[in-house]
């Protein structure tokens, strides 16, 4: 292993970015999904598209609709700059670019668990007194809750991922928005880098196989709890 | 309990239409599965909006199109039972059981957590997880759960079809005392006969989302006699046998049936339909069946070309079905003293 201080920044900056997007993702992903599995509403169909849109969508086109929207001429850019939040091109930006590309992987699985729980145990919790605030919490999000690990962890290995959308929102700059796949993006392109960039892609497949087992250490634990 | 019910609801291609006011405690909605039996309950739980039409609940409107009144699910205060016990999975028994009592507003609150446990027997289940819990048990932690939520009424959606028969028989005298205990009013959905007679006072019967009328379960059980297979089933609860050559007699009005398949502990339900009744005139004096009754012809009805004939032992009825051609043979009349035979094996032990 061979990492300078800049590849441990980049590290350390990556699962910033990540951790942050997956805990802001969480709320909206809940909500979305339960807007899609519980409701009948016009435009539903609207809603899906829009909310798979990033999964089809070249990560580079949806960096460069978000640098539309929050540069300087664009209304959330405007918003940005009255309340005197910096934006663009810092690791804020990245965050919500790695939000809106993972965002429907979250949303995915947070449905498919919603759509197992069974419509009767929602009327139960009505006809014995809950209102329909107190069974979303009380029964749709802890029956959720596998389906949230798993579309977290998902969202979150996504987001180490990112590359397209975060380096057009938020660039290239080392220490400051540099992440694990624009740092070996840098090396790969400079003839020097071939062990650097060796040692960044062994921490990434580290990661991304550290995740999965504890989505499925989880996903277990959870089962046997369920079963007990 | 008064329930005044004037809904209409279109389903597709299917069209509900019932217009209804009942009074008592013990109320049944008998129907084939499709009659629309659970779409009306839904509406008075308030699961379900009707598309016009209004509910009422003693004095409470529930819905009232014309008004504007939509009572939500946790205002009406009507709890389910449902035909799968609906557990919630996540929470272990006692968390199950107290659900809907945390949630109800302590000056609602009549039923006592530890009377009901009692009741229906669930001490040494209240620690466990709900998937440990066998279909009988989760049925009965479903029951207590909607009676601890101290409803207005309680809806019981065919509770007993997915369980088998043994255990059915057995969760009856549980779904009956936890409501007299604590004098919950019911409404008791079914398909089956037998539990309407076990169960309600009155049943309301609904076909083709329309209410056909209402009937006691014995008129119900009576009408249908020629059309259902089994005929009219006559149910008794019989207890005290003695043991004489492996068959068990119970003591019955002023005499004894002899049954093969009883128990000597406890009593029992048995089921004997009007079909394995044979009737004699005269005293035949030897036949091979064991039970040979002389009781008083109390009464006839006619059931699609079949006769119904009641017998009366002591206080006790049993009902005998024959054609009408037996009928005139036998000179049949009402007030007439007549021999039945019942082979001993013709009763089915229910619990």
């Amino acid at each position: 292993m061979n990492l300078s201080p800049q590849d441990i920044t980049a590290i350390v900056l990556s699962m910033k970015i990540a951790v942050s997007a997956t805990i802001l993702s969480l709320p909206f992903g809940f909500a979305t999904a339960w807007l899609m599995v519980f409701r009948q509403f016009r435009g539903k169909v609207l809603l899906e598209v829009l909310v798979n849109l990033p999964l089809t969508l070249p990560p580079v086109v949806i960096g460069y609709f978000l640098l539309l929207f929050f540069g300087r001429n664009g209304w959330g850019g405007a918003m940005l700059k009255a309340a005197g939040i910096e934006f663009i091109f810092t690791w804020k930006a990245a965050v919500i670019a790695s939000a809106t590309v993972g965002f429907p992987l979250l949303v995915r699985s947070i449905r498919l668990g919603m759509e197992s729980i069974d419509r009767q145990l929602l009327q139960a919790s009505r006809s014995l007194g809950a209102s329909w605030f107190d069974t979303l919490v009380s029964v749709v999000l802890p029956l959720s809750f596998r389906g949230m690990i798993a579309g977290s962890s998902l969202m979150f290995a996504r987001s180490l991922g990112e590359f397209g959308a975060t380096i057009i929102v938020a660039g290239n700059i080392p220490g400051v928005t540099q992440t694990i796949p624009l740092a070996i993006y840098d090396y790969a392109s400079s003839p020097t880098g071939t062990s650097m960039a060796l040692s960044l892609c062994a921490v990434s497949v580290a990661l991304s196989v550290g995740i999965l087992l504890l989505h499925e250490v989880i996903g277990k634990k959870l089962e046997f709890r369920r079963g007990a | 309990m008064r329930l005044h019910i004037s809904v209409e609801k279109r389903l597709g291609g299917f069209s509900l239409d019932m217009h209804n006011t009942l009074s008592g405690d013990r109320t049944g909605i008998f129907g084939a599965s499709g009659s629309g039996k659970t779409s009306l309950v839904h509406m008075i739980a308030g699961l379900t909006s009707p598309d016009s039409g209004e509910i009422y609940l003693d004095d409470t409107c529930l819905f009232c199109s014309r008004k504007r009144i939509n009572l939500s699910p946790e205002e009406r205060r009507i709890a389910i039972v449902f035909q799968q016990a609906m557990l919630f999975p996540h929470l272990g028994v006692k968390a199950n059981l107290m659900y809907g009592y945390r949630r109800c507003r302590p000056e609602h609150r009549k039923v006592r957590p530890e009377a009901l446990i009692e009741v229906l027997n669930l001490q040494h289940l209240m620690q466990r997880g709900v998937n440990r819990l066998s279909g009988g048990e989760k049925q009965r932690v479903a029951l207590g759960r909607a009676v601890l939520a101290n409803p207005r009424l309680l809806v019981m959606d065919e509770p007993l079809s997915a369980l088998d028969d043994s255990l059915r028989y057995q969760i009856i005298p549980y779904l009956r005392s936890v409501s007299e205990e604590f004098g919950i009013p019911y409404l008791f959905i079914s398909h089956s006969l037998t539990e309407m007679q076990l169960m309600t006072d009155q049943v309301l019967l609904v076909s083709q989302g329309e209410i056909e009328k209402v009937a006691t379960p014995d008129e119900l059980a009576r009408s249908t006699m020629a059309s259902n297979p089994r005929g009219y089933l006559n149910l008794l609860r019989l207890k005290g046998a003695s043991v004489q050559d492996g068959l068990f007699h119970y003591p019955w009005g002023s005499a004894e049936l002899i049954i093969s398949d009883g128990r000597t502990e406890n009593g029992s339900l048995f089921e004997l339909s009007s079909r394995d009744i044979i009737l004699f005139k005269k005293n035949p004096e030897a036949i091979s069946a064991r039970n040979l009754l002389e009781c008083r012809v109390s009464e006839m009805f006619d059931s699609d070309g079949r006769k119904g004939v009641v017998l009366q032992s002591g206080s006790e009825r049993l009902v005998a079905e024959i054609v009408r051609s037996a009928a005139e043979d036998l000179g049949i009349a009402t007030g007439m003293t007549i021999f039945a035979a019942i082979k001993a094996s013709a009763f089915r032990r229910l619990s």
